[in-house]
C-alpha cells in the first residue's frame, strides 16, 4: 500500500516546492502599495496557520494509515468498539477555536482599516477619481482637475487615491491587483475604494467580475508619477484636449470596447450613474441600438456596433 | 422566428453534436423497437415508484450529466491552454462556462447524491420504500425533464451566458437577449420543484419509518446526514423557486424587480440567490460526510468515532449554512461592520468541519484499515478536502477576499472542495453500494486506476490554480495574453483536467467490464463487513419490499451484532405477512412530459404552448387526485419463492 501512496507524496512535495519556490514572483504576493501590503501580509499570516493544520492533519493521517494497515502482524492493538475520547474531541475543539480567533482578529482589524485612507499616507489629502464601469470599457472622472479618461489613469505617486466607483450597467468589479483588493461597481450606487501607488510604475487593472462578451478585455492601465508630473499633466489636459460633446458620451455608453481617450471635462455635469440607474439603457434605446440574441440571425449578419471611430480621442 | 434562430448554427462543434445526438437517438429508437424493449422500459422503468430504481435512474442520469459538464470542462481547459488560443469564441466559452457550473451542481452533484439516498437510505432504516413513493417518481421525473429542457439549449436557441449564478443586471433582457437565460430559469424551476418534493418526501420517511428500536441516535450517519439535508432542503429550495420566479417575470413579463430600469434591484437578485446558493453547497457535501463516515467505519471496522459529536457538528454545519451567504459578496461594499459579522460566521464553520476530520481519522485510530476501492476515495477525500477547507477560511477572511475574490484562487478552493468532497464521495457511494443495486461490484483493480489516474489528474488540473489566482488570473476570462505569464501553469491544469477525463472513461469502461465478467454475489453483505440494515437483506439486491420481515433494531451497526452473534438472518417463515405495495403509475412520467412542453413554450415566448402544457400539467394532477390507487398486497406465497425459504 505505501508502495502506492509514495507516488503521492513525492508529487505534493515536488508541488509544493515548485510553487512556494516563487512565491514574491506572484502578483498579489508582491504588492506595489500599502493596501495590497497589508492584505498581504494578512494572506501569509493565514499560510502559516493554513499550513500547520496541513502538516498536523497529514503526519496523524499517515501515521495512522500505515499502523493500522489490515496487513499488519500484530493485531493486538485492534479495538472495534473503541468509539471515542472526551478528552481528544475537547481538544480538537479547543484549537480550531483558538485558531479561529487567532485569524479573526487581524481580518477584523484590517476590514476597519481598508475602509480608511491608508495609515502611513493619512497626512495627505486624498486624489478623488471617480471610475465608471460601462460595458466593456472604463471611464474615469477627475472632478477637481475636471478632465476625464477613458481605460487608463495618472496617479501621482506616494498619495492616496479615493475611487468612487459605480457602473452604467452591469455589475462590475475594480481590481488592481498590484496596489490591492477589489471592489464591485454597481448601477445606482457608488462604493469608495482606497488604493495607493508607493513609487512610480505602470500597473494592469481591470474588470473581475463577469459581464458578458467583452468581459476579458474590459482592462485599463493606471500608470504612478510623480506629484509634480502629475499636476502637469492634469493642466495640459485642461488646456490641450478635446472637450467631452454629450453626443460622443452616449457613444460610448454602447456596449463595446474602446481606446484610450482623454478630455479636457467630464460627463459628471450630465449624469451620475450613481443616482441614475438607466441612462445608459435609455441612451441605448434612444439610439435605437436594440439588443441582439447572440444566436438571432441579426446578430450574426451585423457587425458589432464599433464606437472606436468616433470621436477625436487621442490615445496616451 | 427563423430557422437559423431556432437551431444554433454556424459552429463546426455544435454540428458535431446535432450529428451525434441524432444518431443517437436513432440508435436507442432502433435497438428499443428491434428488441422489442418498449414494454419493458415503460413497466420497469417509466412507470416505476420503487425507490431503488428510481435512485438507479437518478445516477444514470448523473453520470451523463457529469459527462457532459466534464466536455464543457475540457473545452474550456483546451481554449485556455495556451496564451491567445483562438479555439472558443468569448461568447461561445461564457456559454460553456454557464452550462458547466449550473449543470454540474444542480444536474449532477445533487441528482447524485439524491439517487444514492434513494437506494440506500430506506434500506438503511428499514423500510419498504418512502413515505410517499408516487411523489419520488414525481421528484426524479421533473428532475430528469428540468435537465433535458436546460440541455437542449445548446443546440436550440442557444445557451445561457450570463454565469451559473445569473447575476442581475446582466442577466436581464436589456443585457442577455434571447432564449438562452430563459432556459436556465425554466430548467431550474421544474428540476427545483423535484428537488423540494424530495426533501419533504425523505424528512417524512426518515422521521417516520425508521424500524422499531431505531431510535434517532441509532441512526447511521449516513441516515442522519440525509435527514439534516432534507431539513436544508426545505428551508433553502423555495428562497431559489421565488427568486427564479421573480427573474422569469422580469424577463417574459416585462417586471422589474432586478432589472436596470424601473427601480430595480440587482443586489437583491445576489442576496436571495447566495441565500439558496449557500445551502446549496451543504446539500451537496452533506450527504458526502455521511458516505465517508460509513465507508470508514466499515473497512476499518470500527464503530465511528465520536458518533454524537459527528451527528452535533452537522447539525451546526447546517445552521451556520444560513447564516454566512454574504461572503460571496464582500467586495459589494457592504462596510466593515457586516463583513465582519460574516467573516466570522463564515470562519466559525471551520470547527465542526475540523471536528469531523478528526474525527474520521480516529475512526481508523485502533483499526482495521482494508484499502478497498471505496475506502481509496474516502482516504483520498480526508487529504484533498481539507485542502479545499483550509483555503475556504482564508476565503473567508474578509479583507484577504477582496485580493481573492473572482480568482482562480476561489475556483481552485470550490472545486477542492466538491470534487474532493462531493465527487469523490458520490464516487466512493457508487462503488460501495454498487451491488447493493446490480447484485455484482465493480472490478477493484480498474476501480484503483480509476482512482489514482482522477486524484492525480484533479491535484495536478486544481492546485496550480492557486498560484495562478494569487497572480491575478481572474475567473471566466475566456483567455489571456502570453504577457500575463499565465501560460505555464494553465498549461498543468489542462493536461490535468485531461487524466480526469482518463479517469472518468476507465470508470465508464468499469461499468462495462464489470456487468459483463464481475462475480454475481448471493449474499446481502457484498463486502462482508457491512454494518447497517442495508446489509441485512437476503439477497444481494433486495426485493422490491425490501425486508419479507420489518428488522428490529437494538443498537448502532445491527449488522455487526448479527454477525458476531452469529444470528440466522433468514426470516422465520411464522412471522411473514403479506406485505402491502403501491402501485405503478405513469402519470409522474407524462405529467413532467407537459412540464416540458410548458418549459419549452415560455423559453421561445410561445405562450399558447406554455399555456397547453400547463393545462396538461394540471389535468394530470386532478387524475392524481382521483385515482382511487390502493395498491396491491404480495402474498405469503410470493415472497417464499422470492427469499427461497422452502418449508
Amino acid at each position: 500500500m505505501f508502495k502506492r501512496l509514495r507516488p503521492f507524496f513525492a508529487l505534493g512535495l515536488m508541488l509544493s516546492v515548485f510553487f512556494l519556490g516563487g512565491c514574491s514572483n506572484y502578483i498579489v504576493l508582491d504588492p506595489k502599495g500599502p493596501v495590497g501590503a497589508q492584505q498581504k501580509d494578512l494572506i501569509l499570516y493565514s499560510i502559516g496557520f493554513m499550513a500547520l493544520i496541513l502538516l498536523v492533519v497529514y503526519i496523524l493521517f499517515t501515521v495512522i494509515v500505515i499502523k493500522y494497515r489490515e496487513n499488519r502482524k500484530d493485531m493486538s492493538n485492534w479495538e472495534p468498539e473503541q468509539e471515542g475520547s472526551k478528552k481528544l474531541e475537547i481538544l480538537w475543539t479547543a484549537i480550531p477555536i483558538l485558531i479561529t480567533i487567532a485569524l479573526a482578529i487581524p481580518t477584523i482589524k484590517t476590514i476597519y482599516d481598508l475602509e480608511k485612507p491608508p495609515q502611513a499616507s493619512a497626512h495627505k489629502e486624498p486624489i478623488v477619481i471617480t471610475a465608471t464601469a460601462v460595458d466593456w470599457k472604463w471611464i474615469f472622472s477627475y472632478p477637481e482637475q475636471g478632465i476625464e479618461t477613458v481605460n487608463y489613469i495618472n496617479i501621482p505617486e506616494d498619495r492616496p487615491v479615493e475611487f468612487k466607483l459605480t457602473s452604467a450597467d452591469s455589475m462590475s468589479s475594480f481590481w488592481v491587483p498590484e496596489l490591492g483588493g477589489q471592489k464591485y461597481a454597481m448601477p445606482g450606487m457608488e462604493t469608495t475604494l482606497y488604493l495607493q501607488a508607493d513609487h512610480k510604475g505602470k500597473f494592469a487593472g481591470r474588470n473581475s467580475n463577469f459581464n458578458g462578451e467583452g468581459f476579458t478585455h474590459q482592462i485599463f492601465d493606471v500608470n504612478s508619477v510623480s506629484q509634480s508630473d502629475f499636476d502637469k499633466w492634469a493642466k495640459d489636459t485642461k488646456s490641450k484636449a478635446p472637450e467631452l460633446s454629450k453626443k460622443q458620451y452616449d457613444q460610448l455608453m454602447l456596449q463595446g470596447e474602446a481606446k484610450k481617450m482623454t478630455f479636457s471635462s467630464t460627463h459628471l455635469k450630465w449624469v451620475d450613474h450613481a443616482k441614475d440607474r438607466d441612462y445608459a439603457v435609455k441612451t441605448r434605446e434612444r439610439l435605437g441600438v436594440v439588443p441582439q440574441n447572440p444566436h438571432g440571425s441579426k446578430a450574426k449578419d451585423a457587425n458589432k456596433p464599433e464606437q472606436d471611430s468616433h470621436g477625436e480621442s487621442h490615445s496616451h | 422566428m427563423k430557422w437559423d434562430e431556432f437551431f444554433v448554427t454556424g459552429d463546426p462543434l455544435i454540428y458535431g453534436a446535432d450529428v451525434s445526438i441524432g444518431l443517437t437517438v436513432i440508435g436507442l429508437l432502433f435497438y428499443l423497437t428491434y428488441f422489442k424493449k418498449w414494454q419493458w422500459l415503460w413497466k420497469e422503468w417509466l412507470t416505476t415508484v420503487d425507490h431503488k430504481k428510481l435512485g438507479i435512474m437518478y445516477i444514470a442520469s448523473a453520470v451523463l450529466m457529469l459527462f457532459r459538464g466534464g466536455v464543457d470542462a475540457l473545452l474550456m481547459r483546451t481554449q485556455l491552454a495556451v496564451p491567445d488560443a483562438k479555439f472558443l469564441d468569448a461568447q461561445h466559452y461564457n456559454e460553456i462556462f454557464t452550462t458547466h457550473g449550473t449543470i454540474m451542481i444542480i444536474f449532477m452533484a445533487m441528482p447524485f447524491l439524491i439517487g444514492l439516498i434513494n437506494v440506500v437510505i430506506p434500506l438503511q432504516i428499514g423500510a419498504r420504500d418512502v413515505a410517499f413513493p408516487y411523489l419520488n417518481a414525481v421528484s426524479f421525473w421533473t428532475f430528469f425533464i428540468g435537465a433535458m429542457l436546460f440541455n437542449i439549449s445548446f443546440v436550440i436557441g442557444g445557451s445561457p451566458s450570463a454565469g451559473w449564478t445569473a447575476y442581475m443586471p446582466l442577466a436581464g433582457n436589456e443585457l442577455s437577449p434571447g432564449p438562452g437565460q430563459n432556459y436556465y430559469l425554466l430548467g431550474l424551476q421544474i428540476a427545483g420543484i423535484g428537488t423540494l418534493l424530495t426533501g419533504i418526501n425523505f424528512l417524512v420517511t426518515i422521521l417516520k419509518m425508521r424500524a422499531p428500536g431505531m431510535t434517532l441516535f441509532r441512526m447511521p450517519m449516513f441516515t442522519w446526514s440525509a435527514l439534516i439535508t432534507m431539513v436544508i432542503i426545505v428551508f433553502a429550495f423555495p428562497i431559489l423557486t421565488v427568486a427564479l420566479a421573480l427573474m422569469t417575470f422580469d424577463r417574459l413579463f416585462g417586471a422589474h424587480f432586478f432589472t436596470l430600469q424601473g427601480a430595480g434591484m440587482d443586489m437583491l437578485w445576489a442576496n436571495l440567490f447566495w441565500l439558496w446558493g449557500h445551502p446549496e453547497v451543504y446539500i451537496v457535501i452533506l450527504p458526502a460526510f455521511g458516505m465517508f463516515s460509513e465507508i470508514i467505519s466499515t473497512f476499518a471496522r470500527k464503530v465511528l468515532f465520536g458518533y454524537k459529536a459527528m451527528v452535533w457538528a452537522m447539525v451546526l454545519i447546517a445552521a451556520y449554512s444560513f447564516l454566512v451567504w454574504v461572503h460571496h459578496f464582500f467586495t459589494m461594499g457592504s462596510g466593515a461592520a457586516v463583513n465582519t459579522a460574516f467573516s466570522i460566521s463564515t470562519m466559525l464553520i471551520g470547527i465542526p468541519t475540523g471536528i469531523k476530520i478528526f474525527n474520521w481519522l480516529f475512526t481508523m485510530y485502533k483499526g482495521k484499515i482494508s484499502f478497498t476501492t471505496p475506502m481509496l476515495w474516502a482516504l483520498g477525500f480526508i487529504v484533498n478536502f481539507v485542502v479545499g477547507g483550509v483555503t475556504g477560511v482564508m476565503l473567508a477572511m474578509a479583507a484577504a477576499d477582496y485580493q481573492y475574490h473572482n480568482t482562480y484562487f476561489l475556483v481552485s478552493h470550490f472545486h477542492y472542495v466538491l470534487i474532493a468532497g462531493t465527487v469523490f464521495g458520490c464516487f466512493a457511494g457508487l462503488v460501495f453500494w454498487y451491488p447493493k443495486m446490480f447484485g455484482y461490484k465493480l472490478n477493484e483493480r480498474i476501480g484503483k486506476w480509476v482512482f489514482w489516474l482522477f486524484m492525480i489528474g484533479f491535484n495536478v488540473c486544481f492546485f496550480p490554480q492557486y498560484f495562478l489566482g494569487l497572480d491575478g488570473m481572474p475567473r471566466r476570462v475566456y483567455t489571456y495574453s502570453a504577457a500575463s505569464g499565465w501560460g505555464d501553469l494553465n498549461m498543468v491544469s489542462t493536461v490535468g483536467a485531461f487524466l480526469m477525463g482518463i479517469g472518468f472513461l476507465a470508470l465508464v469502461y468499469n461499468i462495462y467490464y464489470s456487468f459483463r465478467y464481475s462475480e454475481r454475489e448471493n449474499t446481502g453483505d457484498s463486502w462482508g463487513l457491512g454494518r447497517t440494515l442495508e446489509w441485512a437483506t437476503t439477497s444481494a439486491v433486495p426485493p422490491h419490499y425490501n425486508f419479507a420481515v420489518t428488522p428490529t433494531v437494538e443498537g448502532l451497526d445491527p449488522v455487526v451484532a448479527i454477525r458476531n452473534d452469529k444470528k440466522e438472518v433468514t426470516p422465520k417463515l411464522a412471522d411473514i405477512k403479506p406485505i402491502h405495495m403501491p402501485d405503478n403509475s405513469g402519470v409522474p412520467f407524462v405529467m413532467a412530459s407537459f412540464f416540458f412542453v410548458a418549459g419549452f413554450g415560455l423559453v421561445f415566448e410561445w405562450y399558447w404552448m406554455g399555456i397547453v402544457g400547463l393545462i396538461g400539467v394540471f389535468i394530470t394532477l386532478i387524475i392524481r387526485s382521483f385515482d382511487k390507487n390502493e395498491g396491491y398486497y404480495v402474498s405469503v406465497d410470493e415472497i417464499k419463492e422470492t427469499e427461497r425459504i422452502t418449508v
